[in-house]
């Protein structure tokens, strides 16, 4: 029997969601385009030129490469001591595991909404215990108005939202250790720590690189905590170029240099995809 | 295993329950104070000294709520719209994913890798094609364009995993049904689908959860707030000046507690079908 009846419909939903919006923004990126989306012909690579002329695009692009690396190196380097503990046997552990999967399942905006509220000036949450903890004297902060802290924030919010879906990753690779291994660590005299680094580690690594690699697009991608938390603003202030080219098509309609940013992005994207494909492989074909 | 070894508490397992439910506390605090402001009365929120616990416990925040805003517009939308792109993903990932696990055929690898790139890409990368060809189809500010762009994104999540569930099926067993008369769609309806069910309804709640809480694609399609669904629907309440947390609350409590719990119920098999078959 042929394939095509079988995975036809899900080609062509791909096809229809995926390869179409790809294809369809590349040549946007190489056509004249007015603020009303009127296509007026070839354009070369004139709204990549236009893009480039902006001033403010060598700060976003600097702040998209710290955003990105330090939401994903403090997402993992908090996340393997979580998956660790939650791995322990203790009473009560289930509820630990459902605890933790809360900000995984709840909306990414509602989560920056309750954080938004948290972080408010006078009222917050986060004021509230500095306050009691006689940490904070006098003027509060405010956390997300304040050019000094506000990417601090968005960060911090990215990486709360990051760290269940990285540890649960990690934890899955803790339990696909084999027992006897570790066991014959321990009879030979193996302190926990020379079994973690020995044995544990090592052993965790693919479920590390995948983890990593899956951050990154999604950290890349982070749209609605920066949406809901500043627009990206004030100004263009916290803005990556993720933020920067949706800003610049929806809100200012200067589609052209929006679609070649986007095309950027998207090519970055393809990037990790193609490593983490190659990845994926690899430990695929070892199994 | 160890499970049924009876737990002795030690200082050191003291410690180590002790940091884990604080760890634990720490990712459902947020939660928890959205659920208590949701319970204060509206000149709480402000109230010099700032309690944690509501003085006074407006239950009824959550009876009010429905007329302050169009919360049950917002519900229908997104329940529409996640439960028409879950049954779409069903529809067309459910025979591929049996295909690819029964079948050796040629493109079978580029096909797989094809669908593992799309979960890689998230709309936000593409939203402005995607809102190009909305608008080419006509399609704009309507819920089939947000059904269909759910659907694709959420396709491979179900096809790895589906896969996978249907792979773990042996052969045989299907092969002596169709000895027995059965079609080959009669066997898989009746033996490979009872088998491979917890492995539906894993993707029927993840497909059903991520459509519920996608923001980009609804945000930049649905314009009226009739058709909003409940994840761009609360930033009505996000006013210039003053913002109706206790109201805006009840909303995101009504929405996240119910995809909670279904998450939670699945708990066993997200990391697999998200991280396709690579980690074990």
């Amino acid at each position: 029997m042929s394939a095509l009846p079988w995975i036809g419909p899900a080609l062509l939903l791909i096809l229809l969601v995926v390869v179409w919006p790809a294809v369809e923004l590349i040549r946007i990126s190489l056509t004249k385009i007015t603020s009303a989306g009127v296509l007026e012909g070839f354009n070369g690579l004139g709204n990549y030129k236009l893009l480039f002329e902006n001033p403010d695009l060598k700060t976003i692009a600097i702040r998209t490469v710290i955003w990105v690396l330090s939401v994903v190196f403090l997402t993992v380097i908090i996340s393997l001591p979580l998956a660790q503990l939650i791995n322990q046997n203790f009473p009560g552990r289930k509820f630990v595991r459902w605890a933790m999967i809360v900000p995984w399942a709840a909306s990414v905006v509602m989560t920056s909404i309750i954080w938004k509220w948290m972080l408010e000036l006078t009222s917050g949450e986060f004021n509230l215990t500095l306050r009691q903890l006689g940490i904070q004297h006098g003027q509060p902060v405010d956390w997300l108005r304040d050019p000094r802290f506000s990417f601090f924030v968005l960060i911090w919010v990215a990486v709360f939202v990051s760290i269940p879906f990285t540890t649960f990753v990690i934890l899955a690779g803790l339990q696909s250790i084999p027992h006897d291994i570790v066991e014959a660590a321990q009879v030979d005299g193996a302190s926990a720590w020379q079994v973690y680094r020995g044995i544990k580690f090592p052993l965790l690594r693919n479920s590390l690189l995948i983890a990593t690699i899956i951050n990154l697009i999604n950290v890349f991608n982070s749209f609605p905590i920066i949406w809901a938390l500043t627009r990206g603003g004030p100004g263009y202030n916290t803005d990556t170029t993720t933020t920067f080219a949706y800003k610049m098509a929806f809100v200012e309609y200067n589609m052209g240099p929006s679609t070649a940013l986007g095309v950027i992005n998207f090519g970055f994207i393809m990037l990790i995809v193609l490593v983490y494909l190659r990845v994926t492989k690899a430990t695929r074909d070892q199994a | 295993m160890s499970k049924k070894v009876k737990f002795v508490w030690t200082p050191k397992k003291a410690a180590t329950a002790i940091s884990a439910y604080m760890v634990g506390l720490f990712f459902i605090y947020p939660y928890i104070n959205m659920l208590l402001t949701s319970l204060k009365p509206h000149g709480e929120l402000y109230a010099t000294p700032t309690t944690r616990l509501p003085k006074s416990w407006q239950f009824n925040n959550y009876l009010e709520v429905w007329s302050k805003a169009p919360v049950g517009n917002f519900l229908k939308a997104s329940i529409v719209v996640s439960v028409c792109a879950t049954l779409l993903v069903l529809l067309v990932s459910v025979p591929a994913a049996y295909y690819v696990a029964r079948n050796r055929f040629k493109g079978r690898a580029a096909f797989l890798l094809l669908v593992l790139a799309t979960q890689m890409f998230s709309p936000t990368a593409l939203i402005i094609g995607i809102f190009r060809e909305v608008k080419f189809f006509g399609q704009l500010d309507t819920w089939p364009a947000l059904i269909v762009v759910n659907a694709g994104f959420n396709l491979a999540f179900a096809v790895w995993l589906l896969s996978g569930f249907f792979a773990s099926v042996p052969v045989e067993i299907e092969e002596a049904a169709m000895v027995d008369g059965c079609t080959r769609f009669q066997a898989l309806r009746r033996i490979v689908l009872p088998v491979t069910l917890p492995g539906l309804v894993t993707a029927v709640i993840f497909t059903f959860v991520s459509t519920w809480n996608e923001f980009t694609v609804a945000l930049t399609i649905i314009s009226s707030p009739a058709r909003q669904p409940i994840s761009t629907g609360i930033t009505t309440f996000v006013g210039q000046y003053d913002v109706a947390w206790e109201y805006l609350f009840t909303t995101t409590a009504i929405a996240i507690v119910p995809v909670v719990i279904l998450f939670i119920s699945i708990e066993k098999y997200l990391v697999g079908g998200l991280t396709a078959g690579s980690v074990k």
